[in-house]
């Protein structure tokens, strides 16, 4: 999946030398298959093979799209999802990576901490869904929370494998330089583990991205894209539900090009660890 | 000598850890602060999860859900890998297929269970169709990536050695991105695994583990909600150390590749 990534991020650039035809030729190619694929949904909407209540066109996903977007329903409810996405991972970062950062320089930490978190994390993330509504109560609070809690678990792993990763010689030669713990993990520890750290983000992210729709639709928060795309069905409103599964694709490619991809060269071009 | 110490002390201190947590969940659930109904004791769930295997329900449960997740997954793989391999080894498949791919991959499959819903009904198709999405793309990216990342060297001794295309690609590309294949069918079924739970509960049907779960939520079974999380943890656990564990050793440690698939 990384390497997948990364290879999507080479052959995506066509080039900075950028002549104008090359690099309209480029956008063209990456605009044909939709076309394709636009067209054939119009054709198959029109033909009337499915209802038209459950196979809407495209022009009526576009206009629900601009009619939610212009009467601001369709952005409260996705800044109400980011904020959820975006408290739910502060929280998962700030277990995993000192879950994980101790699990790796203490044994005794690791004993602990390593047969609960590999008991809780093979389960798939929305079986304790309904759990923590019964523990937390339905609305925000068990939504942040299980979307904390089940985005923790890569970070845990990778902040964990980023620590015992750490070149046995680089803490040798800092102690006998007479680092200090505090130095010698501010200094030595983090920096070595930073690559491993931030793919654990990456991860985790992806996850808390992936199980909060779902969260939205099972905790009955009070907005949300997850809360929307529900409820929509309940009204048989298909153009609705399209339009917010495409604004969820629109996150999800934002979080894909500038979270995602930002953190990867940041540390690939920083440090130089392509293979972290 | 201290190695196998160490060793030993961790086990010990791993059990010591489970025991503890064990017997710090059984006071407070006995200790009566939280209701009884949302914090069952141990012997409690035990014997839910007893009951409900003894008289098959669970089992049954877990058939369903096994067999929409094979299926789904099946799905996944059958469309995955060729079409991986097509789009590595044809650049005018590739850039049909990669726009189209890339700006689905992000939508987590969660979204689409309401929309499923409404066009195949409630029940195994639309359970089996989110699973087949949710497992896709993992097998697709890897077959990508891994038929491309197969050394181009080893494909020119290949075909200076005479190889006809038929037996480049069996005996040169396929086993060349197996690791990489082996690597995305694990994913997949770990996606696969997360979609068919959540589309259980979503798109609640008759049956299923997911399904269970929601279910006990509404009449308060705690226990057996507790019950139904360790079979699915069980479930997982088992596919994923022993059937996908089995097939690396089988393939990829034997033919001296682990270190390729880890990268």
């Amino acid at each position: 999946m990384q390497d997948a990534v990364t290879t999507i991020a080479v052959t995506g650039e066509s080039g900075p030398a950028g002549r104008g035809s090359e690099r309209w030729r480029g956008v063209a190619r990456n605009i044909f298959p939709f076309v394709v694929v636009g067209t054939i949904w119009e054709i198959v909407a029109l033909a009337g093979v499915f209802p038209h209540r459950l196979f809407p066109t495209i022009e009526e996903v576009a206009a629900t799209f601009f009619r939610l977007t212009a009467n601001g329903i369709l952005p409260h409810h996705a800044i109400q999802t980011v904020i959820r996405l975006l408290s739910g991972f502060a929280l998962a970062t700030v277990i995993g990576v000192t879950v994980g950062v101790l699990m790796g320089r203490s044994r005794r930490a690791e004993d602990i901490f390593l047969p609960i978190v590999s008991i809780m994390a093979p389960i798939p993330g929305l079986a304790y869904a309904p759990l923590f509504l019964l523990w937390f109560g339905l609305g925000n609070i068990s939504a942040v929370l299980l979307v904390g809690f089940v985005a923790s678990f890569p970070i845990i792993f990778n902040s964990w494998t980023g620590v015992k990763a750490v070149k046995e010689i680089w803490v040798r030669s800092a102690q006998s330089m007479g680092a200090d713990d505090r130095r010698m993990f501010r200094h030595v520890i983090l920096p070595g583990a930073l690559p491993y750290i931030l793919t654990g983000l990456r991860l985790g992210l992806a996850q808390a991205w992936r199980i909060l729709v779902a969260v939205e639709m099972l905790a009955a928060v009070p907005w949300g894209l997850g809360w929307m795309i529900f409820g929509a069905r309940e009204f048989l409103n298909t153009d609705v539900m399209m339009a917010g599964i495409a604004v969820i694709a629109i996150i999800g490619l934002a979080l894909e090009k500038f979270v995602f991809q930002k953190i990867e060269d940041y540390t690939v071009v920083r440090w130089g660890m392509i293979t972290a | 000598m201290s190695e196998n110490g160490q060793q030993t002390r961790s086990i010990v201190r791993g059990a010591v850890t489970i025991a503890a947590a064990a017997a710090v969940y059984e006071a407070l659930a006995r200790s009566g602060i939280f209701a009884a109904a949302l914090l069952p004791n141990i012997p409690t769930i035990m014997r839910a999860l007893w009951v409900t295997i003894a008289s098959g329900t669970m089992i049954e449960h877990a058939i369903y859900t096994l067999y929409r997740v094979m299926f789904g997954f099946g799905l996944a793989v059958a469309v995955g890998i060729p079409l991986g391999i097509l789009m590595a080894r044809f650049r005018r498949v590739e850039n049909f297929f990669l726009p189209l791919v890339s700006a689905m991959m992000p939508i987590p499959s969660f979204a689409l269970v309401p929309l499923f819903m409404l066009w195949f009904g409630i029940g195994n198709l639309t359970t089996i169709l989110i699973v087949f999405y949710a497992a896709t793309f993992p097998m697709l990216f890897n077959t990508w990536s891994g038929v491309r990342s197969v050394n181009p060297l080893w494909l020119r001794a290949a075909g200076a050695m005479g190889a006809d295309e038929h037996s480049l690609f069996w005996k040169v590309i396929i086993p060349g991105a197996s690791p990489f294949i082996i690597t995305g069918m694990r994913q997949s079924f770990l996606r696969a695994w997360i979609a068919v739970v959540g589309a259980e509960m979503i798109a609640a049907s008759d049956w299923g583990l997911g399904w269970v779960i929601f279910d006990a939520k509404e009449f308060l079974n705690t226990d057996l909600m507790l019950a139904a999380l360790i079979v699915i943890g069980g479930i997982g656990f088992a596919f994923e150390r022993l059937v996908f564990g089995s097939i690396e050793r089988a393939t990829i440690q034997r033919w001296g590749m682990s270190r390729v698939a880890k990268g």
